[in-house]
Order: C-alpha cells, then sequence, then structure tokens
C-alpha cells in the first residue's frame, strides 16, 4: 500500500519585546535563575496582571502579515494544568476569542512546487519557565525567568504533505516575522519552536489517520529527521496490523528517536474558562489600517523588485530575500558598487557557505556592506584574482566596518601579478625541475598540464591570473 | 450536573492531589454542595441573552512596554517547600 503523509504544525513564536507579556520584567534571554522574575510572573495570590501593549501591536502585525483575518474582538482564558514550569497552575492564553484566524502562507518548495498553506488561528499567551534536572540525584530545579515572555501559537490547517513543505513554511514564516521585526525567530534559542502533528493514511483515502503530537524539536534538520522517524514508524505499526495511539511524543535529536510522553486519551484536560483578570481587547479599523500602512516590504515584493531592478534570477532572488539581513547586506553593497549580480554570488556562494559551515543565524551576520563593496570592486577590476578572493572574503566576512581592504591586500601582497616577468621566470623554473612531466607532455599526455598550471600557481600563491599562466606554460613548453 | 467519586478523584488527579478515602468522601460532599447551589442559576431563563464572556464593561486597559527592576529573589522563594538560593525546588518530573 503507498501511505500518504498529513501534518499539521504548532509554531510558538517569542515576540521581540522589551518586558513580558503581563508584568514589568524584562525579557532578555539568560540572566541568572529567577532574577527576572516578580510577583505576577510568578503567580502570587493577588497580583493583577495588565497586557503589554507592544505584545498586541506586534501580534497583530504577525496576523497582518500571515494574511489572517484580525478578529475584532479577542480576550484571553485560563488554560489549566498543573506542572512545576507553571507557577500559576494555569497558562494565560486564547482560547474562544483568538485575534487572527483563517490566514494562509504561500510556499515554494525546493524542488520549486508552489502550495498555500492555511492558518487556523493565532492566539496571543504568555511561555512557561524552565526546568533543570540535576544530573545526580533526582532534584529539579525551577527558573521561572521565561514565564510570562509573550508568545504567539501560529496553528496551521493539516495542509502539509511531506518534509520539504514543512521546511518551506517555516522558512517563510521567520523571514516574515523577521521583516516585521516582531521576533528573532532563533530556533537555537528557542525563541521559534514547533510542534508536529502527524498521521499517516492510504493514498487517496479522505479520512485523517489517528495523530501523534511531536514536541520539543528545535532545528529545521531535527524537524526533517523527525517526521520521516514518525512517518516510518506510524506506517510499520499499521503495516505490521498495529494501531497508532494518540500522544506526544518527545523527539530526542541526539538519538534520532521520539518516544512517548504523556498518553492523550489521560490527563489532558486543559479545563479552560475565561480569564477574569483581563479586559477583553477591541480592535478599530483604524488601527488595522494604520498597521496595514506601516508594514514594511517582505520577502515576496521584494523578491520581485530585485529581479525587476537588479536582473536576479528568480531562484538566486528568493534566497537573497529570505532572510531580512542578507538582503539589506545585499541591497546596500550593490548599491555602493553597482555589480548587483557579482555581490549575488559571493552571497550565496561563498558568505551561504561560511554560514551554514559555522550553523550560524542569517541575522548575526555582521558583513559590512562599505568593505564588501570594496571587495567586489577589487575583484571587478582585476586587482585580486577569484582564489585570492575566496581567502580573503573569509577575512572581510568576519571583520568590522572599519576593515581597510587596500592596506590588507597590500599587507599581504595579495595583488595580482601584473609583472609577466616574474611568472615566465617561476614556468621556466618548474619546467626544467621536471623533465620527466615535460617527456609526457610531449608524447601527447596533455594531462600534465594541470600539474604545470598547479606547480606554478601554487608558487606564485594564486595571485596570477590561470589564463595568462596557462598560455605561458604553452609557449614555454613549445620551446623544449 | 451531579459529583460522583470518580469526578473527585480526576479533578485530584488533574491536580496532582492524592485524596485517601476519606478526604475523597469530605470533598465530595463539599464539591456536591457547591455545584448543587451554582445550579441555581441553571434555573434562570437565559433564552435571547447574549453570552457574557467579560464581567466589566471595559476594553483595553494595557501598560507600556517599559522594564522595571525585577522583584528580590531571595523573598520570591523563600515561601516554596524547598529552595536553593537561586531555584525553587521540585520533585523529579522527567518522564
Ligand atoms: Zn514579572
Amino acid at each position: 500500500m503507498t501511505w500518504e503523509t498529513v501534518m499539521g504544525l504548532e509554531v510558538h513564536v517569542e515576540l521581540a519585546t522589551k518586558s513580558k507579556i503581563f508584568c514589568s520584567c524584562t525579557t532578555e534571554f539568560g540572566g541568572e535563575a529567577n532574577t527576572h522574575c516578580c510577583p505576577i510572573c510568578t503567580g502570587m495570590p493577588g497580583t493583577l496582571p495588565v497586557l503589554n501593549e507592544k505584545v498586541l501591536e506586534f501580534a497583530l502585525k504577525a496576523g497582518i502579515a500571515l494574511n489572517c483575518d484580525i478578529t475584532r474582538y479577542n480576550k484571553f482564558d485560563r488554560k489549566n494544568y498543573f506542572y512545576p514550569d507553571l507557577p500559576k497552575a494555569y497558562q494565560i492564553s486564547q482560547l474562544y476569542f483568538p485575534f487572527a484566524k483563517n490566514g494562509k502562507v504561500e510556499i515554494t518548495t525546493k524542488s520549486g512546487e508552489k502550495k498555500t498553506i492555511g492558518i487556523h488561528e493565532i492566539h496571543m499567551e504568555e511561555d512557561a519557565g524552565k526546568l533543570i534536572h540535576s544530573p545526580f540525584g533526582d532534584a529539579t530545579y525551577a527558573d521561572y525567568n521565561r514565564c510570562g515572555v509573550p508568545l504567539i501559537e501560529i496553528v496551521s490547517e493539516p495542509d502539509f504533505r511531506g518534509s520539504d513543505e514543512v521546511i518551506a513554511y517555516l522558512e517563510q514564516v521567520k523571514s516574515t516575522l523577521e521583516y516585521l521585526g516582531v521576533s528573532d525567530c532563533k530556533m537555537q534559542e528557542g525563541s521559534m519552536r514547533a510542534d508536529v502533528n502527524l498521521s499517516v493514511r492510504p493514498v487517496g483515502s479522505k479520512e485523517f489517520g489517528t495523530r501523534t503530537e511531536m514536541k520539543n524539536i528545535n532545528s529545521f534538520k531535527a524537524i526533517e529527521h523527525a517526521i520521516e522517524f514518525e512517518t516510518k514508524r506510524q506506517i510499520e505499526l499499521l503495516e505490521s496490523g498495529g494501531r497508532v495511539v494518540q500522544q506526544t511524543r518527545r523527539w530526542d535529536d541526539n538519538k534520532s528517536k521520539s518516544y512517548a510522553m504523556r498518553s492523550k486519551e489521560n490527563a489532558q484536560d486543559y479545563r479552560y474558562f475565561p480569564e477574569p483578570d483581563i479586559p477583553p481587547i477591541s480592535v478599530s479599523e483604524e488601527r488595522l489600517a494604520a498597521l496595514k500602512a506601516e508594514q514594511p516590504e517582505l520577502a515576496g515584493p521584494k523578491k520581485l523588485r530585485y529581479i525587476e531592478q537588479f536582473g536576479l534570477s528568480d531562484y538566486h532572488a528568493s534566497i537573497i530575500t529570505l532572510n531580512k539581513n542578507i538582503a539589506r547586506i545585499f541591497e546596500q553593497t550593490a548599491e555602493l558598487c553597482g555589480e548587483p549580480k557579482e555581490v549575488c554570488n559571493w552571497i550565496i556562494g561563498n558568505a551561504m557557505y561560511l554560514i551554514n559551515e559555522r550553523s550560524m543565524e542569517l541575522g548575526d551576520v555582521s558583513l559590512s556592506p562599505r568593505v564588501f563593496a570594496e571587495f567586489i570592486k577589487a575583484i571587478t577590476s582585476g586587482k585580486i584574482n577569484k582564489s585570492v578572493g575566496k581567502t580573503l572574503f573569509e577575512v572581510i566576512f568576519d571583520s568590522d566596518d572599519s576593515f581597510d581592504i587596500d592596506k590588507y591586500i597590500a599587507d599581504n601582497q595579495l595583488a595580482v601579478i601584473d609583472d609577466d616577468g616574474a611568472i615566465y621566470e617561476v614556468v621556466q623554473a618548474i619546467i626544467s625541475a621536471n623533465p620527466q612531466s615535460v617527456e609526457q607532455y610531449k608524447e601527447g599526455k596533455t594531462k600534465v598540464m594541470a600539474f604545470f598550471v598547479g606547480q606554478c600557481m601554487r608558487q606564485l600563491k594564486g595571485k596570477a591570473n590561470p589564463d595568462k599562466v596557462n598560455k605561458i606554460i604553452v609557449e614555454e613548453l613549445a620551446k623544449q | 450536573m451531579k459529583i460522583t467519586k470518580e469526578t473527585v478523584s480526576y479533578v485530584a488527579e488533574l491536580s496532582r492531589i492524592k485524596l485517601g478515602e476519606e478526604q475523597t468522601e469530605r470533598m465530595l460532599g463539599e464539591l456536591s454542595e457547591i455545584i448543587d447551589y451554582m445550579d441555581i442559576l441553571s434555573g434562570v431563563d437565559t433564552e435571547g441573552v447574549e453570552p457574557l464572556s467579560h464581567v466589566f464593561s471595559i476594553n483595553n486597559v494595557v501598560r507600556e512596554d517599559e522594564v522595571k527592576p525585577s522583584y528580590n529573589r531571595t523573598i520570591l522563594i523563600e515561601n516554596a517547600p524547598e529552595h536553593t538560593e537561586q531555584s525553587v525546588v521540585v520533585p523529579k518530573t522527567v518522564e
């Protein structure tokens, strides 16, 4: 039987406000345990939570950009569960009247397929604390610094059929929220987290299979692995005559395995009821219109503009515009040096390589457009060649805005060797040092050319024009 | 709504509270009384009345996004049954 995977996503995103959602404690990441806490966020009796207006503003901006209907009236509810990461024993969330509904995100997968993913709803809520398990003995320590950090939870429709669609969607959502400046979406720091609901069914079936929910997945790679693992697990279970049990599973990326956390058939009763401490929120037409007018250029329209204005290909433009910071570096550099395609090639070929190699966040790249533009000019003017450029690019990638590229090229003698005499000298020396290879060349084994070019370029420290070196070698060999 | 022994045990389990046989009996009585009392409301004719989602008719009570110093940690955690200098200590929770 052929199976189809059906998935829905719940994405939690921490909003980049300065203070928490219902109190004035800082949202800053890290800090000594329990030093970003007060009676409100630790759930002391008699305290009154008051909504941070920036949370509402950021949430509304996200809802608008993700093409949702913004509800004119939204309010908070209490989601009750007893767990030590939650000192109030309930989380303030939104169940009955979330602030946004019926959104959609247009995605393009790696293979170029286009698809629309529906967003069921988005709601505001507060984050929980962190439990640190003692490696010795049975103690668990509770750190409530994250308690009350504002979140939005974006609940998708069950529209995903493969992990490539999931990744494309997450990239799109991340990109949009970064452009809006409402979240830094750092998966490594937990400011963007995804839960995957997954079930399988025979191809062509209209009914959904029993689903499981995987929590705690904090990188794109882990999400891909988790989906692959869970799909296989469910299919094997069904094909061997078993049944899938509805449950929450925790993904352990180190072991590449998921395991059951708690059974949904038991004790997952949140007993929601209206939050009495926080009055409802009404959103006026004027406010919505103003927020819409404020919306910055997002990846989609920016991509079209880059194709039009800078002549980039569709594929290159979509890579360059996905992240706000990368697009900024590209655009400023292109304007400074007037060579947009060259800038684009160095970003895609070299910057992206370094970013992947170092597992960096795109938002953390601090490459200076001024230095980058000087670098491009050094390349296009022929002052340095491409192979020296590759090494130099790594240097400018890590340098700051005060970096003097001309001085660096001079100090390290990286400029292209213009002096043909110097090249002739090196070529002649290599030829006379390798009589055997010269013989082979004469016998028609032209493959040894690569050997000569390699030797000469090494001697010239890669600073000569390879075409010129090639020409001089042929010329000198002919004389032998 | 009728409160049964099962309801009491279920609510106790959700709240992670261990109840003995005697306590369950007592809770059964107390909770039933409360629910029966609240049940008076079921007698009210609500035909054509819009459901109320909040008791006060005020909206949009918000504060500015401004950081203020947090609270003294020692005082915040001193009432926990068990704590260190930095953290509340809770029973092991890994499932
Ligand atoms: Zn607080």
